[in-house]
């Protein structure tokens, strides 16, 4: 973002210096993006080969059959795709809406909505969503979400989809509103001034430059969903929870040592994942 | 200068505009009538019932005290700030109503932080204006390497750069270029050349004037620095609070003639000085002064300085350029011949220089005048301080002369007005 400089003594350092730092960034961030997979999946090999060295007993064997292991992950990753997805669709229309001239007025009290999604903690958000949730659909019967969604998913993952989607609303909306706030109001200024409709402006100069700041809300809103993910069993979602749990009721170490490996392994490959695309979708020049 | 257009003109002087152009006499390309700009309501305007009218081809500078309406004003223009009252013409056409966007591609807006699109590439940034008005890619990309060339940036090197990899002048250039990527017939400038070093601005400036001379642009500047104006503008709008112009005149009329105290104040000390800057050797009215050649004898040239009323004598080389000052006593020193004594000559200047120039060549020249040469380097004359006095009283009084015949006709206006009315 840097302002061209002003005075003569450092205009031939910013020409230069400029892309030199640029690029060992771009090393550095890159490096970080080749080498976390690869120890990612070491890491898994590692503890899969350690694991199928261990004296299982039966109880641990049956809790820990590659069919579980392989459908909890599915699950897993369902409910954060969901979610993810949920609070993409929400998230960035309401943070454009909000930083429109009209819609200003709305940015505090929705903000402070969003706070309080976030503050709740997730075990009472899920256990509020069941009640709330639950109770609509007891009631309605032919409701879609039960008939539908909930034939084909499960209503347990429609409501721990939603109740992710309130939790992790918060760091994408905000940061959607902060990525198009920051947007220097010269640059707004030239591009109207040139004659681009407030739309054009929007999309071809606003959103870009917000876009750094709007996927860092994107990532946390990932890793925030991977992890919360694993609470999804305790209303019939599914997911990697469900190894931990049975390891706990079975007081099999290895079972909840497990679940807590992959799911561990998992958000950090989510996370890794959300870097990526952070790299690809950043545009050159800022 | 020939046709003398009014009775009143005062005679085409000996001291002749630099810019002997008037630019009023192209047609108006921006006219406000009367336009007001009310922030907030009850509040003071920050333009107060603007009329102004801008011709075709000039530079109109804005200059004032910051906060004065100037950014303002600007923006009324191109309809960035819808105003509270009145109406903008431009170029015949009634704008105040028209849509805003389809204005603004036709006035290039250079604003007062440039405003680089960071994420774009320069060509990218320059092909803005041509890519709104859907121009197909190998028209635009054409274009843009013809800006960047005119603004003096190699198109090879910076066409894929981004901003952030530019010097502050850069980014300046490619801001103009980007202002004139569609050829607008208007260009509106907010402090262009305000965010870079002293010396940086002066080589923008006067690649500015050089591709003004070439682009012939209307253009609307706005500085607050009356160095800036003075040296950009064919016409100078001083305002004061509330955009309110105080004066709206050449630059050298400005300098020669401040109407107010304000005026006087804002363009400061050293105006007279500034002024010189308007005028050209060549305009003036050089006397005769006692020159003698190389063959010349001692005898003929003490009897040459003793017949003349001046102190010194210069002594021309074999091929006629000045070559020595000789007083009284090199003539008297019989020990070497004339050509051996006396100070050399060295403060010449040409006779298109300024008399700013020729000022300076006085003060640094040992006996005290400027020797005037002609291209070839050979004599031409000598300037005295005595007769750039007689030059800035000539200007004074003809802009003095001017606004009397100003107020003269305003008066008259003013009866004929009343007699019509009654
Ligand atoms: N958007 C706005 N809302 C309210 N008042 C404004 C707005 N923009 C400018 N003003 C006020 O209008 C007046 C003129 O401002 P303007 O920006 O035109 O001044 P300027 O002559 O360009 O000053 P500078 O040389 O500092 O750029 C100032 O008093 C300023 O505070
Ligand atoms: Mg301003």
């Amino acid at each position: 973002m840097s302002a061209p400089t002003t005075d003569a003594g450092t205009t031939d350092t910013a020409a230069e210096e400029g892309p030199r730092t640029a690029r060992l960034a771009v090393l550095r961030g890159e490096l970080g993006l080749i080498v976390t997979p690869v120890v990612l999946g070491l890491a898994f090999l590692a503890y899969w080969t350690w694991l199928g060295a261990q004296d299982l007993s039966m109880q641990a064997t049956s809790a820990l059959t590659t069919d579980n292991l392989v459908r909890q992950t599915r699950e897993q990753l369902t409910i954060t795709a969901l979610s993810t997805v949920g609070v993409l669709i929400i998230a960035i229309p309401l943070g454009i809406g909000l930083t429109r001239p009209r819609g200003q007025r709305f940015a505090g009290p929705a903000l402070a909505i969003a706070n309080a999604g976030q503050a709740v903690p997730a075990y009472g958000l899920l256990v509020l969503a069941l009640a709330v949730l639950g109770g609509v659909f007891g009631r309605a019967n032919d409701n879609f979400l039960q008939n539908t969604l909930g034939e084909w998913l499960g209503p347990g993952l429609v409501i721990t989809v939603i109740s992710l989607i309130l939790f992790a609303i918060l760091p994408v909306l905000r940061n959607t509103m902060v990525g198009l706030q920051q947007v220097d109001q010269d640059i707004i200024e030239a591009g109207l001034g040139m004659g681009m409709t407030r739309r054009e402006v929007l999309w071809r100069i606003e959103m870009p430059l917000a876009v750094p700041v709007m996927l860092a809300g994107v990532r946390t809103a990932l890793v925030i969903n991977v992890g919360m993910a694993t609470l999804a069993f305790l209303i019939g979602g599914g997911g990697l929870g469900v190894t931990i749990r049975s390891g706990i009721q079975l007081s099999q170490n290895i079972v909840v040592l497990t679940g807590g490996v992959l799911t561990a392994l998992l958000a950090l490959s989510i996370d890794w994942l959300g870097g990526v695309v952070e790299r690809v979708l950043r545009p050159k020049g800022i | 200068m020939s046709e003398p257009s009014t009775a009143d003109t005062v005679e085409a002087g000996p001291a002749g505009m630099v810019t002997d152009r008037d630019p009023t006499d192209a047609p108006v390309m921006i006219h406000l009538d009367g336009v007001e700009k009310v922030y907030t309501p009850g509040a003071a305007p920050a333009v107060e019932k603007l009329t102004l009218d801008v011709h075709k081809g000039e530079i109109l500078v804005l200059v004032g005290p910051s906060g004065c309406g100037k950014s303002t004003t600007l923006r009324l223009i191109n309809r960035m700030i819808e105003p509270t009252s009145g109406r903008i013409v431009f170029d015949g056409e009634d704008v105040t109503d028209i849509d805003a966007n389809e204005l603004r591609r036709r006035i290039g807006y250079v604003i007062q932080r440039i405003g680089l699109f960071p994420h774009q590439t320069i060509a990218e940034n320059v092909g803005t204006v041509p890519r709104l008005l859907g121009w197909d890619a190998s028209r635009t990309q054409q274009r843009t390497d013809e800006l960047l060339d005119l603004v003096g940036l190699e198109p090879g090197i910076y066409r894929d750069r981004y901003p952030k990899e530019l010097s502050g002048g850069q980014a300046q250039r490619v801001g103009v270029a980007r202002a004139l990527a569609a050829d607008p017939p208007v260009m509106l400038m907010d402090e262009p050349f305000g965010a870079v070093d002293p010396i940086t601005r002066d080589r923008l400036q006067n690649e500015f004037l050089r591709l003004q001379a070439e682009v012939q642009k209307t253009i609307v500047f706005v500085t607050h620095d009356i160095d800036e104006a003075v040296k950009m503008g064919d016409r100078i709008a001083i305002l004061r609070e509330r955009s309110v112009v105080a004066q709206l005149d050449t630059p050298a009329r400005i300098l020669s003639y401040p109407v107010d105290e304000f005026v006087d104040d804002f363009i400061g000390s050293g105006s007279t000085l500034k002024g010189l800057h308007f005028e050209r050797v060549s305009g003036l009215d050089i006397p005769d002064y006692p020159v003698i050649r190389r063959d010349t004898s001692r005898e003929e040239a003490q009897r040459i300085l003793e017949g003349s009323d001046f102190r010194w004598l210069l002594l021309l080389d074999e091929r006629g350029r000045p070559a020595r000052w000789l007083n009284d006593a090199h003539v008297a020193d019989t020990s070497r011949p004339l050509h051996e004594v006396g100070p050399v000559v060295r403060a010449m200047v040409e006779r298109n220089a300024t008399l700013h120039d020729a000022l300076e060549a006085m003060i640094t020249s040992s006996a005290g005048q400027a020797v005037i040469v002609h291209r070839d380097g050979t004599y031409a004359g000598v300037v005295q301080i005595e007769l750039l006095t007689e030059v800035i009283g000539r200007m004074r009084r003809e802009a003095r002369r001017h606004y009397e015949a100003l107020e003269a006709n305003q008066a008259a206006d003013a009866t004929a007005d009343a007699a019509g009315t009654a």
